[in-house]
């Protein structure tokens, strides 16, 4: 398959299953509500040393927040349950708990209940008080700044990590405008993140490593640099360089729409603009039960 | 369907226990044996029929129709349905209720929504004392749900309240929020003397500077993330509680009581 010079591989992103949530944080103006998140959705871009993959979903209007403030709606998936809720009581606790103005809220109604506020709440040292607003309750922290207002759970969902597409160009900024353009139009999509930094990573791991204590390693079939010393590679001579977009969501169907725009994004940018390849994290099955079909996607 | 309607023929002298008079229990009843269910009245057992002209039969949807002050435990643990009242109600409206509606056009007597589990009881008028209270000698009051009360209310409104909502529109007698638990009550209007009594935990929400006891400590003027989401949970009752113009984030915070555990509150609206 070949759109506007750019071949579509015939391969397939492997994805695997993960537990994922969704918090809505808010403060006095949208840049406090981002700070937060931001702080929030740190250091998480690979649940290999991170322990969770966590991004901003959107920016949220004061009418779509539940306390009528400027939000954002971050997500966090994990490997597991219990890890999830580790991961977003601690980063709820460091990161938005101290933020100035901050509030937590729920971005999951259903699913499995997790702590959010719950466990916060012994932060006010018994001066913390609970109201229950139209069946969900909240709590009310005490600190410096006046409250923490934050609901006592958030729902946890099954969910789907590791979507990706490799983007291969003949120079390494016409890759980086490329993932640019992508994540632009990814990020209209709801229910997904684009965990890594700025929503592209260049350091594609491989499934285990010479090294025994290493379960990943560079993917050295795409490593430019690489071209005449593995027997792996994967890149014809025109190419330098390759980026790869990593998509944790809910559920196929959300992925699937984010790397369909992504993909078509970084298509219309075209083969005259260096983008020769679209190809896939495919690691022979290793992985994860979810196959992204590249060309089914794009069909 | 046409509701289930009991129009009252005559005003017995004695009160009239209408407990049995609730939608659960009357869905599966044909009229007939609706019509020959024995109410307490006094000492003696009356047919609905003496009192009441039935006419309907949708028991989801109760009216009754020239209620009086003397007509008592309507609604009592509702579970399900609606009931509106014409007229005043006794004692013991919306009693243990667990879910569902009740409007009362009209006031009532004591002891309205005490010890209620959910749902929702309107009253348009006055009501009595012990609002969404315990039973005398239980030390639980209304444990959900919400009551909203057109007109005044009298001494002790939500005495040993644990849970839930209560709004008055009105004025509130002595000894509001007596010994509450938890939970949230709203006055539009003025408050009496000995405001939250022994409250532990829970908020008094006030538009009027009360007279307060030396036991609530001044803790100065805040503005509360909560209470926007407070007044949004209103949005849907026909109200003054859900127009926007009457809510407020900025109060002055009172803690109290410092007789008992001191982590209640009343925040009057600045």
């Amino acid at each position: 398959m070949i759109i506007n010079g750019v071949t579509i591989d015939a391969t397939f992103a492997e994805a695997f299953p993960m537990k994922g949530t969704r918090a809505i944080i808010t403060a006095q103006n949208e840049k406090w509500a981002m700070i937060a998140a931001q702080a929030m959705t740190g250091f998480a871009t690979s649940v290999i040393a991170c322990g969770c993959e966590a991004g901003i979903e959107r920016v949220l209007t004061p009418d779509e927040t539940p306390d009528g403030r400027p939000g954002v709606a971050i997500m966090i998936f994990a490997m597991g349950g219990k890890g999830l809720a580790k991961q977003l009581e601690t980063r709820a606790g460091q990161c938005v708990l101290t933020s100035p103005t901050s509030a937590l809220f729920a971005g999951i109604d259903g699913g499995i209940r997790i702590p959010l506020g719950k466990n916060l709440r012994y932060f006010g040292d018994g001066f913390q008080t609970s109201k229950v607003i139209s069946g969900k309750r909240y709590w009310r922290i005490p600190v410096m700044d006046g409250e923490f207002l934050a609901e006592a759970t958030t729902g946890q969902v099954d969910a789907i990590g590791g979507g990706n597409f490799l983007v291969l160009a003949q120079s390494q900024p016409q890759a980086l405008a490329a993932c640019e353009a992508a994540i632009e139009e990814m990020r209209k999509i709801p229910n997904v993140i684009m965990p890594f930094p700025g929503g592209v990573v260049r350091s594609g791991s491989k499934v285990g490593s010479k090294y025994k204590t290493l379960g990943a390693s560079t993917n050295d079939a795409f490593c430019p640099t690489l071209k005449g010393s593995t027997k792996k590679t994967d890149l014809s001579p025109d190419i330098e360089s390759v980026m790869e977009i990593v998509i944790d969501g809910l559920t196929k169907d959300d992925i699937d729409k984010a790397m369909r725009v992504g993909i078509q994004a970084v298509c219309d940018l075209g083969a005259e603009n260096g983008i020769m390849r679209i190809s896939a994290g495919n690691y022979g099955g290793k992985l994860g039960p979810f196959h992204f079909h590249l060309q089914e996607i794009m069909a | 369907m046409s509701a289930l309607t009991f129009t009252l023929k005559t005003q017995p002298n004695q009160r009239v226990d209408m407990s049995p008079l609730v939608c659960h229990s009357l869905e599966k009843l044909e009229a007939a044996e609706i019509a020959a269910l024995k109410l307490h009245c006094g000492k003696r057992k009356l047919r609905v029929d003496e009192l009441f002209t039935v006419s309907g039969y949708d028991a989801k949807h109760i009216i009754i129709k020239n209620s009086f002050a003397k007509l008592d435990y309507i609604g009592k643990e509702l579970d399900g349905g609606m009931i509106h009242v014409e007229g005043d109600v006794g004692a013991y409206c919306g009693m243990g209720m667990k879910k569902g509606a009740i409007k009362v056009f009209g006031s009532a007597g004591i002891y309205a929504g005490c010890e209620m589990k959910k749902g929702q009881l309107e009253i348009d008028g006055n009501v009595g004392d012990f609002l969404g209270g315990a039973l005398a000698g239980n030390k639980m009051g209304m444990k959900g749900g919400i009551i909203l009360v057109r007109g005044n209310a009298g001494d002790r409104v939500g005495d040993h309240l644990r849970r839930g909502t209560i709004l008055i529109e009105g004025n509130a007698g002595d000894y509001c929020g007596s010994r509450m638990i938890a939970g949230t009550i709203a006055v539009m209007g003025n408050t009496g003397k000995f405001l939250g009594h022994g409250m532990r935990r829970g908020t008094i929400l006030l538009w009027n500077e009360p007279k307060l006891s030396a036991s609530f400590n001044d803790c100065g003027s805040h503005t509360l993330a909560f209470l926007p989401m407070l007044f949004t949970s209103f949005n849907e009752l026909n109200s003054p509680f859900a127009s926007n113009e009457n809510a407020f984030n900025r109060v002055h915070r009172y803690a109290g009581d410092m007789s008992e555990i001191g982590r209640g509150e009343i925040l009057v609206k600045i």
